[in-house]
């Protein structure tokens, strides 16, 4: 049923100045790339993608952008939210040598993409691209998967000194990927696809979301597809489609901003 | 209930005979924070709050929607006479086919609902949406009114080509953990099948009293729904909700199920259905 559910957190981590983890009880399976609409009581609800998978317990990892996050930010242990979901249809994995790449907060969701390729024994490098080195989390925690890590920084403070692309091409060039998995800022994933050499491709885009289940119609790209429902994960084929992809948003009024 | 030209290229694409756009106002508007939309156990729950990117930047949609041949219907809000004509002109001038004047969104402080109980009202905008426009002009009325004969009177008065009844019904959910409303605004409208049983009342009881021409809307998500719709006096419906419970190809589904319905009951023409619940 679309109608948030109330939970206590269980727990929180801190993981840079911006980011934090919550996590909360939450039984059922749930596909890496799908997310759920958070309910903060008298502020906002928004969507967020699960960043932890456990049997029991689910998280989710995210930045102060705005009101909602913030207010998301200063909970504690035990206060109360709502949520509801897994919506959406989230990252499926082809063949046996995968590259991630995210960007930012893209991290959040790219790291149980990872520890469940790597459970499946998929050979996997992982490119994470942050602003700087005190934006970056969950480096210990794919590293810790076995995969192939790689960091990049703006300002070089921390691994490669560059965008995150320009490490991409370097290594699409120099290795056999099946397949290429993203989220990240949309200009990010709009590069990463001119350089991805035909390899298969997926990336999760974001939308202003209201209803989340594929009614209201606000979360729409190119001809009628839903991001909350058929998306948020397109493949190749559809994005070179999609007119809009690294060109325009729409904000809550469905006015057209561009990236 | 869709604002941009893609999805409402693809309800068309899946069987829809037309489009009512989402209700476009003067400015853009965000609407109500979320939750603005949650379902329960009957029906959906919503109050987004009218939010719609204003007329100006509307325009890009209805010009790309109409190089496919769309039949389109503009729907509007506004607070006063003299904003429904400014939308009302607009409008035409994209193209639209038809429009359809939101007198009856049940949670926006200003219009709606609020201009739509008053039957002075409701005659003045029409008549002077009517005389400034040369299209097809349609008042959505709502089932939150204990005067809705007089409403839909007062709608024929100021020259309506026909009703569209009925918008969402006034409605609540509390979240009993946190112990308040669910919906950021609160109060919000039920649609989806619960509310299918009022808009059957609604149509009827205008069908019943005053000659004219009735879009039945609110529950319908099968064949069968919409041939009560047509018993009781609708001569077209529209789909809202019923997109989420069977999914975008709903259109494309009732038609058949209104197919069949019609072979096994030797009926050839749907309009020999309309209104034969009055007898
Ligand atoms: C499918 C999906 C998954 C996401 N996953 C994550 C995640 O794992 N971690 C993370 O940090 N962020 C994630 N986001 C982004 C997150 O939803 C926004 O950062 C958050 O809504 C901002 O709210 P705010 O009130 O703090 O900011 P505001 O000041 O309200 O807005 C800041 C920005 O956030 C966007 N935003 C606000 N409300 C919504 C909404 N209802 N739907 C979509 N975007 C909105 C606005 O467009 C604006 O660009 C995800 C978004 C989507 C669509
Ligand atoms: C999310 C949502 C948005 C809606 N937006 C509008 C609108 O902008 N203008 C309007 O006249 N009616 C609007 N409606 C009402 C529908 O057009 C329709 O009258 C109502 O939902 C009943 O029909 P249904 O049961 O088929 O959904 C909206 C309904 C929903 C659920
Ligand atoms: S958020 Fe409503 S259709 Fe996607």
């Amino acid at each position: 049923m679309n109608n948030p559910k109330v939970i206590e957190i269980l727990e929180t981590i801190t993981e840079t100045t911006d980011v934090k983890t919550i996590k909360f009880d939450f039984e059922g399976d749930i596909i890496p790339g799908q997310f759920f609409m958070i309910w903060i009581p008298n502020i906002d609800e928004i969507p967020m993608s699960v960043s932890y998978i456990d049997k029991k317990v689910k998280g989710i990892t995210f930045k102060i952008v705005g009101n909602a996050t913030k207010e998301l930010f200063n909970l504690k242990v035990g206060d109360k939210i709502g949520i509801r979901g897994p919506y959406g249809n989230g990252f499926s994995i082809i063949g046996n040598n995968i590259l991630c790449v995210a960007g930012g907060t893209g991290i959040a969701m790219i790291a149980p993409s990872v520890e469940s390729a790597k459970k499946r024994n998929i050979n996997t490098t992982v490119l994470l691209g942050v602003k700087n080195k005190n934006e970056l989390f969950f480096e210990n925690r794919i590293k810790k998967t076995g995969a192939n890590l790689f960091v990049s920084t703006d300002d070089g403070s921390y691994g490669y000194k560059g965008f995150v692309t320009s490490l991409a091409k370097d290594i699409i060039l120099n290795n056999k990927f099946d397949q290429i998995l993203t989220c990240g800022p949309e200009l990010m994933m709009k590069k990463l696809l001119e350089i991805s050499n035909n390899i298969s491709f997926q990336a999760s885009l974001e939308r202003y979301m209201k209803c989340g289940f594929g009614l209201c119609g606000q979360c729409c790209i190119g001809k009628g597809l839903r991001v909350c429902k058929e998306g948020p994960v397109f493949d190749e084929t559809t994005l070179k489609k999609t007119e809009d992809f690294g060109v325009y948003k729409r904000d809550a009024s469905g006015t057209k901003i561009k990236f | 209930m869709d604002e941009d030209a893609g999805s409402m290229e693809r309800i068309f694409n899946n069987g829809a005979g037309a489009i009512v756009t989402k209700s476009i106002g003067l400015k853009p508007r965000d609407g109500y924070p979320n939750p603005t939309i949650i379902e329960l156990e009957h029906g959906i729950l919503n109050a987004v709050g009218l939010p719609n990117p204003g007329i100006e930047n509307f325009k890009d949609e209805i010009l790309t929607l109409k190089k496919s041949n769309i039949p389109i219907i503009g729907s509007i809000f506004g607070s006063d006479s003299k904003e429904f004509v400014t939308l009302a002109k607009k409008m035409q001038n994209y193209g639209v086919n038809a429009l359809e004047l939101n007198m009856s969104c049940p949670h926006a402080k200003g219009y709606g609902l609020e201009i739509g109980c008053d039957p002075d009202l409701v005659k003045e905008i029409t008549s002077q949406v009517k005389k400034s426009t040369k299209i097809p002009i349609f008042v959505k009325i709502s089932p939150n009114l204990s005067n809705i004969i007089d409403i839909a009177k007062s709608a024929k008065e100021g020259n309506a080509d026909g009703i569209v009844a009925i918008n969402t019904v006034k409605a609540m959910k509390i979240n009993l953990e946190l112990k308040i409303p669910v919906l950021s605004n609160k109060i919000g409208g039920y649609s989806g099948n619960a509310i299918k049983p009022i808009g059957i009342r609604c149509v009827y009881e205008i069908k019943e009293n005053i000659d004219i021409q009735i879009i039945g809307v609110g529950g319908i998500t099968t064949g069968n729904d919409v041939i009560e719709y047509f018993m009781a006096g609708a001569s077209a419906v529209q789909i809202g909700s019923g997109i989420y419970y069977r999914g975008v190809d709903v259109f494309k589904k009732i038609k058949n199920e209104i197919i069949s319905w019609m072979k096994s009951h030797n009926i050839d023409n749907i309009s020999e259905l309309i209104g034969v619940a009055h007898k």
